[in-house]
């Protein structure tokens, strides 16, 4: 249990974008309703050259999430200690305004398979996710904020709710929580649940921040659809709503546009980040 | 029915494998094909990593025996570490060994070149050697100690591997000529390139590398390559920032 109370005024209660190289120049001189930006951490981990020459720059003008997509908290085994050591350098220059990581493994043995593989919610695992969050905190000096997957299946031995499981690690290791209201819409979908019903058993106090993306859809065997979470499009309708839910109950959190693969161009991911301005305005 | 990580992870590798039973859908049903987008993530998003990270050996191969290619590699060797900017580093090695691709010898080295250039991306930033630096008198230049920058790279090959990555990536590049090349791989700036270099250059900077002085580096290069010609392998390292200055100032 990390002893420093939870503190959610880290990023600023206003749209943020996952950076992209490609958007460097432009990023900078229009930002508009842009006030802080999300990186993935492995992408900082090289010891020079341009990724951090540019990150320094950013730092500069943006107020900076560290986003980790490497870290397997959910994993059987240990925590790589490598991986917590690169993090700990990366957190410790970059000084980023908050950390966040999710709740999935991605590395088994000595392989990393690149993906965000889910989890089986039961006590077992509320006790290895709760133990490796607090190395993490501890090890960070810092409060993390873990994110909600976006779920394909379910596992038969699950004996927790998602939000239940989140809600119950929030107490014993006092993180913090991201709420992706895009996996939110697509776990339920997937799954046959309610959307609107996940956000309002969300554990809500506890979230730091709020991701939006876009995702690609699909069938499964039986014809019933399968969304995939691809960050490759904009935002949806229905998420959008979610998201005007989520605000009017908890009122303004730091929202950010995630489009990680089809990268679009500035202009375009700076109207997805005034359309989260305008969701944000009437949550003020 | 519990699935293990163990469980999961090899019937995400193998795709003879039979979806872990204990997973279901939404209605408890078997899993299915749900579980194939667990599969699909990773041999997709693994295959792309190479194919960012290897744009010779990409551009050679071609989009379609690229993915073959990559499809095998990737469930041998996935990444030791989540630090995916280091991903592949085994391929040339794979590649010597690859029969279907035998016959393209120059592959492996192909692979280094892409390696190293992007080893030299992510490198240290550090300063080039000035130029003024060597005015010193004859005297203490030959004893004075040049490391290549972090970002710098050596490959020798037996291949034409320069003409190779020129042909690929060069508007009107000649045709690669029947000659072993040995590359420079340097960062001036953010963007490493790769430079010919001229006979018994390589040896010179591997010399100065391992610590030798100017003076002593250009003596045991000699004594090697009679007809090394220091001063074209000088002007080219220094044109391209690919050395440091290590002397301490007295």
């Amino acid at each position: 249990m990390l002893d420093n109370a939870p503190r959610f005024d880290h990023l600023p209660a206003a749209p943020g974008v996952g950076y992209k190289p490609q958007h460097f120049t432009e990023l900078r001189a229009e930002p508009g309703p842009v006030a802080w930006i999300e990186v993935h951490a492995e992408n900082y981990m090289g010891d020079g050259g341009r990724p951090l020459a540019q990150l320094r720059a950013l730092s500069e003008q943006f107020a900076l999430s560290v986003h980790g997509v490497g870290l397997s908290i959910g994993g059987e085994g240990a925590l790589d200690a490598d991986h917590l050591a690169r993090l700990k350098k990366l957190v410790g220059w970059a000084r980023p305004a908050s950390f966040s990581e999710h709740l999935a493994w991605s590395t088994h043995g000595a392989e990393f398979l690149n993906d965000l593989l889910p989890l089986p919610y039961t006590t077992a695992t509320l006790t290895r996710v709760a133990d490796h969050i607090d190395q993490v905190q501890s090890t960070l000096g810092c409060q993390m904020l873990l994110e909600n997957p976006s779920s394909y299946l379910a596992f038969a031995e699950s004996t927790w709710a998602e939000t239940d499981f989140l809600a119950e690690l929030v107490k014993r290791t006092g993180c913090g929580l991201l709420l992706d209201v895009n996996n939110v819409f697509i776990s339920a979908t997937n799954l046959g649940l309610s959307a609107q019903g996940y956000i309002d058993a969300f554990p809500l106090h506890a979230v730091g921040e709020i991701h939006v993306g876009g995702h690609d859809e699909d069938a499964d065997d039986h014809g019933a659809p399968l969304l995939i979470d691809s960050h490759g499009k904009p935002v949806v309708d229905p998420v959008w709503a979610l998201l005007d839910i989520t605000l009017a109950k908890c009122g303004p959190r730091p929202v950010l546009v995630e489009w990680d693969t089809d990268v679009p161009d500035w202009p375009t991911l700076r109207s997805e980040a005034e359309r989260a301005a305008r969701a944000l305005a009437p949550a003020a | 029915m519990t699935v293990s990580q163990s469980i999961f992870r090899k019937a995400i590798l193998d795709p003879t494998q039979a979806v872990p039973e204990g997973l279901r859908d939404g209605a408890n049903a078997p899993a299915g094909k749900r579980f194939s987008v667990y599969r699909n993530n990773v041999v997709v998003s693994l295959t792309e990593a190479l194919q960012v990270a290897f744009p010779l050996v990409y551009k050679l191969l071609g989009g379609e025996t690229f993915s073959r290619l990559a499809a095998i590699y990737v469930r041998q060797h996935p990444p030791p570490s989540p630090l995916m900017m280091h991903y592949g580093a085994a391929l040339p090695a794979f590649l010597e060994q690859f029969e279907p691709l035998a016959h393209i010898g120059y592959l492996p080295d192909c692979a280094r070149l892409d390696l190293a250039l992007r080893a030299s991306y992510h490198a240290t930033d550090a300063p080039a050697l000035a130029p003024e630096r060597l005015q010193a008198d004859p005297e203490r230049l030959v004893q004075m100690n040049f490391a290549l920058a972090p970002a710098t790279r050596v490959l020798r090959s037996q291949w034409p591997l320069h003409d190779i990555w020129r042909l690929n990536f060069e508007a009107d590049a000649p045709k690669p000529r029947a000659v072993a090349q040995d590359v420079l791989i340097t960062r001036p700036a953010f963007d490493p390139h790769p430079h010919l270099l001229p006979d018994g250059a390589a040896t010179w900077l591997e010399h100065l590398s391992t610590g030798k002085t100017f003076g002593a580096a250009h003596e045991a290069t000699r004594a090697a390559i009679p007809d090394f010609d220091l001063a074209q392998a000088l002007t080219l390292a220094l044109q391209t920032g690919a050395l440091t200055d290590t002397t301490k100032d007295t």
